[in-house]
Parts: C-alpha cells; sequence; structure tokens
C-alpha cells in the first residue's frame, strides 16, 4: 500500500461503532480488538493506522492534520468551528443539543438568563439569534446541577434520553439543534489522499444508508 | 550541501525563490509602512481574516493599527487607471489572532496584487503564478480553483433567502452536502438547482474531469459566460505545463460581498492547511469607490515551518576539533579550504554539547584526521 490513511476514532462507544464501518469498508486492523491501553494501532497492509484519541479532540487531530480523517460529534464541530471538510452525517451516536431548566422554571425576559454550558458559542449564538441578553457561565462538566444550586437559570448541554436530567429534576425546554458523529477530513489530506479518502466515504455512506432504511 | 540549505530556512528560500519569480513579470515590490487608520479595517472587517487588530493611539490622538491585512492598504491607495493595470508585490508581516491559541501572532505573508483593467490575459498570469508559487515551494502541490461566478448562478436559481444562503456558502466550503439538504429542505429550494448545488459540492478533481461533468448540467443554471471562463483559464495553465497540479474544487469560496470570479487555495504535502489563497475582488474594489478590477493571492509563509525536508538535517557539514598544538593560522586555513569546497564549517577547541554534524575532523599539529561521518 502507497499511502496510509491515518484516523482519529473517538474513545468510547461510539468510536467502537466507527471502527466496526471502517473494518467493513475494507480497512481491518485487528490489533484494536486486543484488550491492552495501546492508543495507536497500524495495519500496514490495509494501509490505515487509527488512534483513540478524547471525543472534543478529533478535530483538532484532524484540522492540524496528525490525522486525515476522524469522527466528530457535530456539537464539537459547532462549538470549535475548526477548518475541515465535514464530509458525511454517519447517523450514528445520536442526541441534541438543548435548554433545560427546573421543573418550576419561568423564564423572566426582563432579566439577563444566566446559562451554564460546556458549549459557550453554541449558546451565545443561540440566544443571539433570539436577540435575548444572557450571561454565560461556562462549566466543563456536571452542568444539571448549577441550576439546582441557583448558579445558573438554565443549562445548555447534550441530552440523549434525558435520564439525567430527570434525575436531577430538569427538563428540555428547547431543542437547538440535533446532533450525530459526522465524518471530517483534513484540508490537505483530502487533496493529495483523495481516492483514498473518496473510498472511504462512499463506502461509509452506503452503510449508513443501509442503516436509515 | 549547498551552503544555502544550512543557513536558510524554508521560508527564507521561499521569499527569495518568490520575490524572483514576481519580478520576472514585471510585479515590482510595494513597500507599506506596519500601521494603518484602524477605520480602514471597520470598514471593511468581513474582508479580514480574524475580526481582531492591534491597536493604539498615535501622539496626534490618531487611532491605528499594526497591519492585520496587506491587500487593503494597496487598494486603499491604488490608482483608478482607465487602461492597463498596477502589477506589484509585497513581502510584508501582519499581525492576526491564531485560531488554535486565541494569541496575536506575527506572519510573514508573500503575495501580490493585479489591479485595473484586469483581462483574462492577467487572471491566467497571476493562477500562473500562484501555481508557479506553489512549485517553487514544493514539488507536490496543489492550486484548486473554483469559479464564484458559477456558484452564485446557482445559488440564484435556488430562490432561498438569505441567511440560508449564507449558510449553504459556508456548506459549500466544508462540503457538507448533508447539511445543504437539511437547508434546502427547509427553505423549499428549486429542486433542480438544489442537485446542482450538491453536485459542485461533490466535484473534485482535474480540471478536465470537473468541467466536463459540469457542461452536463442544465445549461439554463450556469451562466456560459462563466463555465467558459473557467474552461478557458483551466486550459490556458493544463497547455502551459500546470495540468498535474491544476484541480477544479468549488468548496473554495469567499465572502460574495467582496470576491467574485475566480477564487483559488494552494496546498502543499505535508502542510496541513492552505496555504495560498486568493481570487478577484471586484467588490472589495467597488465597496472603497474604486472604479477598477482586481485579483490577487497571499503566501502564508508561517506554515513553511511544517514542511518536511528530504535531507537529514545538521547544524554543519563538518566540525572541526583543534588542539593546543595547532596555530591559529593552520585552524583558520583548514576552515577555508572547507569553505571553498562548499561545506560549513564548526571549528571549536572541544567538541560542543547539543551541535549536530555530518563529519568530525580532528585537526593537529601533524595534519588533519577525518574520524567519522554521522551520513
Amino acid at each position: 500500500m502507497d499511502q496510509m490513511i491515518n484516523v482519529a476514532l473517538p474513545k468510547g462507544r461510539l468510536g467502537e461503532k466507527v471502527y466496526a464501518m471502517f473494518e467493513k469498508a475494507g480497512f481491518e486492523c485487528p490489533s484494536i480488538k486486543e484488550n491492552n491501553r495501546k492508543l495507536i494501532f497500524e495495519n500496514p497492509e490495509a494501509g490505515v493506522r487509527y488512534f483513540w484519541v478524547k471525543p472534543s479532540d478529533v478535530a483538532i487531530y484532524v484540522e492540524r492534520g496528525a490525522a486525515d480523517i476522524g469522527v466528530a460529534g457535530k456539537d464539537i464541530l459547532l462549538e470549535y468551528q475548526p477548518e475541515i471538510y465535514e464530509i458525511l452525517d454517519l447517523d450514528i451516536g445520536k442526541c441534541r443539543m438543548a435548554v433545560a431548566a427546573k421543573k418550576d422554571f419561568c423564564d423572566d425576559v426582563r432579566k439577563t438568563l444566566k446559562v451554564a454550558t460546556k458549549f459557550s458559542r453554541i449558546t451565545k449564538n443561540y440566544y443571539a439569534s433570539l436577540g435575548r441578553d444572557i450571561d454565560v457561565i461556562h462549566l466543563n462538566g456536571s452542568i444539571e446541577i448549577a441550576p439546582i444550586l441557583g448558579l445558573s437559570d438554565v443549562i445548555v448541554d447534550i441530552v440523549e434520553t434525558g435520564t439525567t436530567l430527570k434525575e436531577n429534576d430538569l427538563e428540555v425546554i428547547e431543542t437547538i439543534v440535533p446532533i450525530s458523529a459526522r465524518l471530517i477530513a483534513n484540508k490537505a489530506s483530502t487533496k493529495f489522499k483523495a481516492d483514498l479518502i473518496a473510498r472511504i466515504t462512499q463506502s461509509l455512506a452506503q452503510q449508513t444508508e443501509a442503516a436509515r432504511q | 550541501m549547498d551552503i544555502r540549505d544550512i543557513a536558510l530556512k524554508n521560508e527564507e528560500k521561499a521569499i527569495f525563490a518568490l520575490r524572483e519569480l514576481y519580478g520576472q513579470y514585471g510585479y515590482t515590490q510595494y513597500k507599506m509602512g506596519k500601521f494603518e487608520e484602524y477605520d480602514l479595517y471597520v470598514q471593511n472587517k468581513d474582508f479580514l481574516v480574524s475580526d481582531s487588530v492591534i491597536t493604539f493611539t498615535d501622539t496626534d490622538g490618531k487611532l491605528l493599527a499594526l497591519k492585520p491585512d496587506v491587500t487593503l492598504s494597496i487598494v486603499k491607495n491604488s490608482k483608478n487607471l482607465k487602461e492597463g493595470v498596477q502589477k506589484v508585490f509585497y513581502d510584508e508581516n501582519v499581525y492576526r489572532v491564531s485560531k488554535g491559541t486565541h494569541s496575536f501572532r506575527e506572519i510573514r505573508q508573500v503575495g501580490l496584487e493585479c489591479i485595473g483593467k484586469v483581462d483574462c490575459y492577467c487572471l491566467y498570469e497571476v493562477l500562473m503564478l500562484a501555481a508557479g508559487s506553489l512549485r517553487a515551494i514544493s514539488e507536490k502541490c496543489i492550486l484548486d480553483i473554483s469559479h464564484l461566478g458559477i456558484v452564485a448562478d446557482v445559488l440564484d436559481a435556488l430562490g432561498v433567502s438569505s441567511k440560508a444562503r449564507r449558510e449553504l456558502l459556508s456548506f459549500l466550503g466544508e462540503k457538507s452536502v448533508h447539511e445543504m439538504k437539511r437547508v434546502c429542505r427547509e427553505e423549499n429550494a428549486s429542486t433542480e438547482a438544489a442537485e446542482c448545488l450538491y453536485t459542485l459540492a461533490e466535484l473534485y478533481g482535474k480540471a478536465d474531469f470537473v468541467l466536463e461533468k459540469l457542461s452536463a448540467i442544465n445549461g439554463t443554471l450556469i451562466s456560459p459566460k462563466h463555465l467558459n471562463e473557467l474552461k478557458l483559464l483551466c486550459q490556458m495553465l493544463i497547455s502551459n505545463g500546470y495540468g498535474d497540479m491544476i484541480n477544479v474544487d468549488f468548496s473554495v469560496t469567499g465572502d460574495m460581498n467582496y470576491y467574485n470570479g475566480i477564487v483559488f487555495r494552494g496546498f502543499v504535502d505535508s502542510i496541513p492547511s492552505g496555504i495560498l489563497s486568493g481570487g478577484q475582488y471586484d467588490g472589495l474594489m467597488e465597496k472603497m469607490k474604486k472604479r477598477s478590477s482586481a485579483i490577487g493571492f497571499a503566501v502564508y509563509l508561517d506554515m513553511l515551518e511544517n514542511l518536511k525536508d528530504n535531507q537529514k538535517r545538521y547544524d554543519v557539514d563538518t566540525l572541526l576539533v583543534y588542539d593546543d598544538t595547532v596555530d591559529f593560522q593552520t585552524i583558520n586555513g583548514t576552515v577555508n579550504s572547507l569553505r571553498a569546497q562548499g561545506k560549513s564549517v564548526y571549528a571549536s577547541s572541544s567538541i560542543p554539547e547539543k551541535l549536530s554534524y555530518r563529519n568530525l575532523m580532528k585537526l593537529q599539529q601533524k595534519g588533519g584526521m577525518s574520524l567519522g561521518s554521522n551520513d
């Protein structure tokens, strides 16, 4: 194989699902299934190298060219707006970016709304589109407790099943945008490894289409 | 090893090569000051790559900025030519916020502008110089060309809101057909025009291949004038030996308030993002009340640090170690003789700790002796 394709996979269940799709596309790498702490796996015969990286870092690896392609959630792409090509919606890892609040929350539009979130840019853009004045409180985790402790009025976060919200006595009051996993590609790699990336994209697109039907 | 290979960094080698290239086609250097009135950037904020500008107040109270962009200053000072064009190139530092670190960086930019009555030859010449600039940097390079006139034809035919139009242009830049489909569905866009837009996003490759596919699309959607202009320019580049590096890619876009017609972006292997960016910017000329057309491009030289070197790099070719028995004239003579052979020499009485060298030579009273090579 002349060229190697470097693939950044998000650690976790989503990454395993994505690897299965790549394997089906002919880019298998059996060593990745070994139970160890290695993060880089390579199969020179298939011309592929996989890295397990933190899901929020996939876009950085791809933007900076350490990976030619990768799979990242739409939430990360909207938040960090990396300079990449977003070439395919894989239709997996589906959830939504939503505004949630305590069940008895009543929005007082005369006041600045305090919003706790990990996704500051998405939050600012959403409320700017509504013309609403907000105070963004950037948190890195356990967002759900912010309204309970009075730190914020509402939160903006990813909601998958809604169980965590329910257990913390919160509910979704608005959906901002649906989220799913996207196949992304480095701009320069798409020029110099065009055929390889096109082959992978085509196969993943076929698999995604077949799963939809 | 050529002494220039040791002394010059990739960035510096590129500067020499590009200045020489532009000079050969009659482009003269446009030297400018580091500061510009801040007002110029406020009026043309969307033209800038990043919004943030370093500002300060001059002694007379004027608000000045460290230049974040060169083109705006050149256009501001350009003449309204009735005939012919003004051809200038520049080699300047600009000050912009780096996307990754969110802090200001000084970036060396070399580029050129062709302003005036820009005809088809001028468009070709600028594209050819863009292709030549990439080749001067690396043999493995690609110049992606698009025509915003074609993109505008298709967007016009969609019949969507201006907000959706902006979104679609941004999704075209990301090759996100799935997002385009969503917006077109939400906006009830014309099916025929939408299909054409998806084709533009998906088409990529050698100019002949893409243009043939494009010709098969319904002729009423795309203006023959735009298609023929793109075809002619690609054919001229191919017949002049640039066919292997010219691709057509409609994901190369730009703000349509400023850019129109031909736009292009250059890539070289091993650098993860585009290192050359340019296009026709008649919209900017009009905004700045200039009665002429213009096209130009910039090469971002800060990226060249990432360029892979084929050779193993050493600090010097020869490390010359002498002892107390050798007089300095002998040392000087040996250094000069090695230099005359085109080698770089580091003369020292001991082996420096962090110096990488190709050959080690020990100089004693009885004569020089090579003690081995790192190759």
